[in-house]
């Protein structure tokens, strides 16, 4: 995202569009990755309640995954599975085998 | 037409806001500030403004309030003095930073420690960086006067600020003056209707206020501020301007009294200022080329009027009721003394601390300033820079 000059944008750090946390990734702040094991998972949608962010995919009612460039990687999602259907692991792993991108 | 009533200062800073009518008040009680709000708390009970008035456990809460109510939509203020003050200190900038154009009457008084409640300037100078006008009332009728112009010059779409109107503790807010009042209609009509283009009750247009700002945006956030700032001398000067049509009272950043010739110039804002005038007068008399520049807005800072002001002087004392601990005399000199360092032809500047904690300062001690100037004049060389008017060596 381009950043803008003091002349172009609303005073005083007011946001003035409703939804735009969207365009604003925090992915990289993640040191903990969560992972979704489908074959343990028994949609019951806890993560997606419990997710403080949004960042849990859910498509005709069944979670697909996690919006990576959302997710802090808190854990509570991995913490509230009632079926050990999340695990966190480190984020440093992954970025290694994409290039040092999250 | 106006009706001149006798006030003190504290009361007609309340007349004032009841005929402001501001839509909340939250405010909390402090010597000297505590007739302001008692007084308006009168016309509250008595049905005669439609405030909501918040009875606030503490004056960061009463700046809080203000600020949630401010960004509501609403027209919002409060009053407090010196350690009042110092507790809204979080709080204040955070109104001027979301551009909250609150007014608030500040009742100067000697910050502790040790403990007092008589005049100095210690805190609102402390605040002069929190990004807030402030205008200085010389009498009760500038309390007057400035605090009805605060609200067109805050709320100006080109400044979007608050407004901070200072007067003299005691001195002013506890001393009875005869003073011309608007009628309510004119006073209401001058100052306008309010609207806050960014309101969060507007739930068709929906904003966000206090968003984490971090080294992306913040940085260009405070460059706005400092534009409004540098924005709010015209705007100053325009409701000056028009004020003065409606009253013959006109109003500019600074006001100088025997200035046009003068060779010494003494620097004051607030009171003191009509205690230099009654000294000028004196010296006047006399034959000596005594002057006065008043400052009225200290934020934004005047420079280039200062500059133009003083393009005859010879020398130049500044007097500040506070002390700037650790700095090369009081804040308003320091601002004076740069303000003229890119002139050719410059006089040569003294700083005066005086009044600290309401230390009397009579005709007397400011005729030993301008002795002092003419010397310095005379010699062309400042013996003693920073000086510490009225203190017991």
């Amino acid at each position: 995202m381009k950043l803008k000059g003091w002349k172009d944008i609303p005073w005083g750090g007011l946001i003035l569009e409703a939804g735009n946390a969207q365009k604003y990734e925090t992915g990289g702040w993640r040191t903990f990755r969560p992972i979704w094991h489908e074959d343990k998972c028994k949609q019951c949608l806890f993560c997606w309640i419990y997710c403080p962010d949004g960042s849990v995919i859910v498509e005709d009612k069944k979670v697909k995954g996690f919006y990576y460039e959302h997710c802090k990687g808190c854990g509570i999602c991995a913490q509230e599975c009632p079926f050990e259907a999340i695990t966190m692991e480190e984020e440093s792993k992954f970025r290694k085998d994409q290039g040092g991108r999250p | 037409m106006e009706k001149v009533m006798a006030f003190t200062g504290d009361e007609i800073a309340a007349e004032a806001m009841r005929q402001i009518n501001p839509d909340v008040l939250a405010a909390y009680p402090i010597t000297p500030q505590t007739e302001t709000v008692q007084k308006f708390s009168e016309f509250v009970a008595e049905g005669r403004v439609s405030t909501d008035m918040i009875r606030v456990e503490s004056e960061h809460s009463a700046m809080s309030a203000c600020v949630g109510a401010a960004a509501a939509g609403a027209r919002a203020m409060t009053a407090t003095s010196a350690n009042g003050l110092a507790l809204m200190w979080e709080i204040i900038y955070i109104a001027a930073s979301y551009r909250l154009p609150i007014v608030m009457p500040v009742v100067n008084r000697a910050l502790s420690g040790p403990i007092n409640i008589h005049c100095d300037h210690s805190d609102s100078m402390g605040a002069r960086d929190s990004g807030w006008i402030q205008l200085y009332s010389e009498n009760c009728q500038e309390v007057y006067d400035n605090l009805i112009q605060a609200l067109p010059i805050g709320e100006d779409r080109n400044v979007l600020l608050p407004v901070m109107v200072c007067f003299d503790g005691f001195i002013i807010s506890h001393g009875t003056e005869g003073v011309a009042v608007l009628e309510d209609k004119v006073a209401r009509n001058f100052i306008g209707e309010f609207k806050n283009i960014h309101s969060l009750l507007d739930i068709d247009n929906p904003v966000t206020y206090g968003p984490l700002d971090l080294f992306d945006y913040y940085f260009e956030h405070k460059r706005q501020q400092v534009e409004a700032m540098e924005k709010a001398p015209e705007v100053v000067k325009k409701v000056g301007k028009q004020f003065g049509e409606l009253t013959g009272r006109f109003y500019g950043l600074l006001e100088d009294y025997h200035l046009q010739d003068a060779d010494l110039v003494v620097i004051a804002a607030g009171s003191t200022a009509g205690t230099v005038k009654a000294t000028v007068d004196e010296l006047r008399e006399e034959g000596v080329r005594a002057g006065l520049l008043k400052i009225r807005t200290f934020r934004p800072f005047p420079q280039k009027e200062i500059i133009q002001k003083l393009s005859k002087a010879k020398a130049v004392a500044v007097m500040d009721r506070s002390a700037s601990f650790g700095a090369i005399g009081g804040p308003i000199f320091l601002e004076v003394r740069s303000a003229l360092f890119e002139e050719q032809k410059k006089p040569l500047v003294i700083s005066y601390i005086y009044g600290l904690g309401g230390r009397d300062t009579g005709i007397n001690q400011i005729k030993q300033v301008y002795h002092d100037l003419a010397k310095a004049a005379q010699s062309g060389k400042v013996s003693q820079l920073v000086n510490y008017l009225g203190v017991r060596e």
